[in-house]
């Protein structure tokens, strides 16, 4: 079918600019740009694991970048905690290693999430909107009290978690580490939502009333995809605070979450690549209207106000030439 | 009494987020639109309101210049946006006003600069009332609540005893059956997101001289506005007012006592940054807890 | 009179009743389903049936009563707990999943049956065990050729045979149907009447219905609803001449008026 071929050809294309980037700006002598093209990977990390959740679950989440933030901290006080000699609470020594880090971030992300999403997800629509929305402030304000770790300031911390055998501080290598995790997550997301729980998920998008009636109880999908995209979340934000070697509060603010929502609609709803096609338009967009005015931000407003009204689909939908359900 | 003083302060900011509230609700309940720009209403109602009362030194002026200015924006962007958005998702509704704040945040600060505004307050309200002999309160914080109760009688009489209250009510539990009546629904939709527009307006105007204007004001405030809906119902006028006096209590009291009462456990410092925090979050907890118990609020319009 | 039956009924409702505010939806109705019968429930528009089936299904809390099903008290489970025990609903209001193709929604119908969801890497497209049953179920409806296609790019009608697909891939032991034939015209209601018909024997069915046709040509017993309560129930042709009944449908049409 011609348009699965385009799909395809689009994601080739789009694995393809992955690899090269950072080869692509050293030829043309701005190798300064592949820590933005990391940082693109990055969010777009996030913005597809916030996809599975609103896209394909249809539960809109405007908390999200808790999870991203509780990853980034979970490397922050780590890293801390290593050069301090200190405990974590007396009890957890510091880490500075990627393979203890990541993966803590990845989990205390998916608790959080499971934590949230079981209390959250007794609501529905707007309520359930406000109550991840409230639930990410909370942890907003949690981590600004906390004075150890740097509060309002936010934590620096060098180096980068060590990875064996790979020097995380050469930015190229860095690139290619996020960018390995990036591919895979979206090639095991994309065969998740293939099998069963992904059939049930989708299923609970389309009419959660009806699959209950068939018998499969949509709290424990729903539930099961939110603890998972905020798992997902928190290794982004691992990342994230790697690449900056700093977290701070703002990680958590809820202009995050309402950026990562922005990401998902821009890229495509629905469409797991999308998001990330979506990050990367954004924060290019962000970076180069910032050059051109301080001010860039009245652009970007209606912007994306045109953008809800009169495109749908998202870019990925118009240039994969499938159109929005 | 110190505790007097906090509880007026409390009821002084919960008649303000009601102000807010009673809009917003009315619009999410009607319309079932979310309106993040809500708060950059709020915000260009203080705005305009300080500029004026700098430019003319008169109260009256930057009163009139701030509702007028909220309420007129508020109208086109009824027209020009939100209009648009009463079928969509609720996602779309998110992403679109969020884009509307980020324009008119910026656009503010294009117009007036970063730093925050001075608002003058009115010569005739300065001073100071003595409630209990003894106890001092300021005069303008006794004014807002005073207008704040007046505004809610009068929304009170307009829902419940006015044929368009009856319509909005009507509207906020059916919108079928308004259709089916015959009633041109977008003439109430424009009246109910324009009175909406001017409260925030007020609210705004009214809170310079004692918060600071700045931009960014709408944003802290409206997150506190969504919970004050959420606790009190959706839809529910009465359910705005009860779910602000307790907000603006529970916020003021933890943030005025807290700090103080962790003072015995930890020191200074942090019992400040703790003591902040955990204030900041209470009325998040207080969401939780109440929607756990009460999924739809305390006073849900419809069923 | 209904002929006395040796075997226990399959779904026993007691004492039901669902307020609405001031309004009783259900007043103190008790009915019952045995084993292989086709029980129709009737009544004019307003007498509460949507509201009973939901309450059966596991939709709506009752306010009071007791529903028994397959020996036990089910009157506090949810609505996918009794799906998964064998009572299963069917909606007046379409709900077919209308992204999915037809194969996909039946698939999915079958893989509630199976149970096992938290399966993460095999493709369900592949999996025999799901689409198998669930080609032989669309085939059996007539919806065979249509199998490729979305299910919102079907006809009415074909919804109509979806929804009821759905609903028996999942081997249910007691259908609630909600007007099967709502928005049918006569030969797809035809159609969608010997389906039904097929079923008899197999699967139990509360069948609530408008079109008195299909009612009479499928109903072993039938139960009249008037607000909420029942006035009459017994054989299909004792209810035809019941006086009580033709009081309480005067005035109403008995062609189908969605």
């Amino acid at each position: 079918m011609a348009r699965l071929t385009r799909e395809r050809g689009l994601i080739l294309a789009g694995l393809g600019l992955i690899l090269a980037y950072p080869w692509g700006v050293s030829a043309v002598g701005q190798p300064f740009l592949i820590g933005l093209g990391t940082r693109i990977l990055i969010m777009g990390l996030a913005a597809a694991s916030l996809d599975l959740v609103v896209g394909f679950g249809g539960m809109v989440s405007f908390g999200h970048a808790a999870f991203f933030g509780i990853g980034g901290y979970a490397v922050g006080i780590l890293a801390f905690h290593a050069h301090d000699g200190s405990a974590f609470l007396g009890l957890i020594p510091g880490s500075d290693q990627a393979l203890v880090a990541w993966p803590a971030a990845f989990v205390l992300g998916g608790l959080a999430a499971l934590a949230i999403g079981a209390l959250s997800l007794r609501t529905a629509g707007v309520h359930f909107i406000m109550i991840t929305l409230a639930f990410a402030q909370m942890l907003f304000f949690l981590f600004i009290s906390l004075k150890t770790y740097g509060g309002d300031d936010g934590l620096s911390f060098r180096p980068r978690n060590l990875l064996p055998g790979l020097d995380t501080r050469n930015e190229t290598s860095f690139y290619y580490v996020v960018a390995v995790l990036l591919v895979g997550f979206l090639v095991l997301a994309g065969r998740l939502l293939d099998a069963r729980f992904g059939t049930a998920l989708r299923g609970v998008r389309e009419n959660e009333r009806r699959l209950a009636a068939l018998g499969i109880p949509p709290y424990g999908i729903k539930l099961a995809a939110f603890t998972l995209s905020g798992a997902v979340a928190g290794l982004a934000g691992a990342l994230m605070a790697n690449q900056a070697r700093f977290v701070s509060p703002e990680l958590l603010h809820w202009t995050k979450s309402g950026d990562l929502l922005i990401m998902v609609i821009l890229g495509g709803l629905g469409t797991l690549y999308g998001p990330v096609l979506g990050a990367a338009v954004l924060i290019m967009l962000e970076t180069v209207l910032a050059l051109w005015t301080e001010h860039w931000m009245v652009v970007l407003g209606p912007m994306l106000v045109a953008l809800i009204l009169f495109a749908r689909g998202g870019l990925w939908g118009v240039l994969a030439g499938t159109r929005r359900s | 009494m110190l505790l007097a003083e906090q509880i007026l302060n409390g009821a002084q900011f919960g008649i303000m987020l009601f102000l807010l509230a009673a809009g917003l609700t009315l619009v999410f309940g009607i319309m079932r639109l979310i309106n993040l720009a809500h708060g950059s209403l709020y915000m260009i109602g203080a705005f305009a309101a300080a500029w004026a009362g700098d430019a003319t030194g008169s109260f009256l002026a930057a009163l009139l210049a701030g509702t007028t200015a909220a309420a007129a924006i508020g109208m086109l962007i009824e027209a020009a946006v939100l209009r648009r958005l009463y079928a969509r998702d609720h996602l779309d509704q998110v992403v679109a006003t969020f884009g509307l704040i980020l324009f008119f945040n910026e656009a503010t600060t294009m117009l007036f600069g970063r730093q925050p505004l001075f608002a003058r307050m009115p010569p005739w309200l300065a001073g100071s009332v003595e409630l209990l002999p003894g106890v001092p309160y300021p005069a303008y914080r006794l004014a807002i609540i005073a207008v704040g109760l007046l505004v809610a009688l009068l929304l009170y009489l307009l829902v419940a005893r006015t044929r368009i209250g009856m319509l909005i009510r009507a509207g906020s539990s059916d919108r079928q059956m308004v259709r089916a009546l015959g009633v041109r629904i977008g003439v109430i939709y424009m009246v109910v997101f324009g009175l909406g527009a001017l409260l925030a307006g007020l609210a705004g105007v009214m809170a310079g001289p004692v918060f600071s204007v700045q931009v960014g004001m709408g944003e802290q405030v409206l997150l506190l506005t969504f919970v004050v809906i959420i606790i009190g119902g959706i839809g529910s006028v009465r359910g705005a007012f009860i779910g602000a006096l307790l907000v603006g209590m529970v916020d003021t009291l933890t943030r005025a006592y807290l700090p103080g009462l962790l003072k015995t456990l930890l020191s200074t410092s942090e019992a400040d940054a703790v003591g902040g925090g955990v204030s900041s979050m209470a009325v998040y907890l207080l969401m939780a807890a109440v929607l756990l118990w009460r999924p739809r609020g305390l006073f849900p319009a419809h069923g | 009179m209904t002929s006395p039956r040796p075997e226990a009924p399959l779904l026993e409702a007691r004492g039901l009743v669902k307020r609405f505010g001031g309004l009783v939806a259900t007043d103190n109705l008790s009915l019952d389903v045995l084993p292989g019968e086709c029980h129709a429930v009737i009544g004019p528009n307003g007498a509460g049936k949507s509201t009973l089936i939901a309450q059966l299904a596991g939709e709506l809390r009752s306010d009071a009563g007791t529903i028994r099903f397959d020996g036990a008290d089910v009157s506090r489970l949810g609505m996918a707990v009794r799906a998964r025990r064998g009572l299963v609903r069917s909606f007046q209001i379409t709900a077919v999943l209308p992204e999915f193709t037809v194969l996909d929604n039946v698939a999915l119908a079958v893989q509630a049956r199976l149970g096992k969801h938290y399966r993460f890497w095999r493709r369900a497209a592949d999996e025999p065990a799901l689409r198998d049953p669930a080609r032989r179920m669309i085939d059996e409806i007539g919806l065979g050729p249509r199998a490729g296609r979305k299910a919102r790019e079907l006809a009415h009608g074909e919804q109509r045979q979806l929804e009821l697909a759905m609903a028996l891939a999942t081997e249910p032991k007691l259908l609630l149907l909600d007007e099967p034939m709502a928005g049918m015209g006569p030969e797809e209601s035809r159609r969608m009447t010997s389906l039904l018909q097929g079923l008899k024997g197999r699967v139990s069915m509360l069948l609530v219905e408008h079109d008195m046709e299909a009612v009479f040509a499928l109903a072993d017993r039938v139960t009249v609803l008037v607000y909420g309560g029942a006035v009459a129930s017994g054989a299909p042709d004792a209810i035809r001449g019941d006086p009580a009944v033709i009081e309480a449908y005067l005035g109403t049409d008995d062609e189908d008026s969605a």
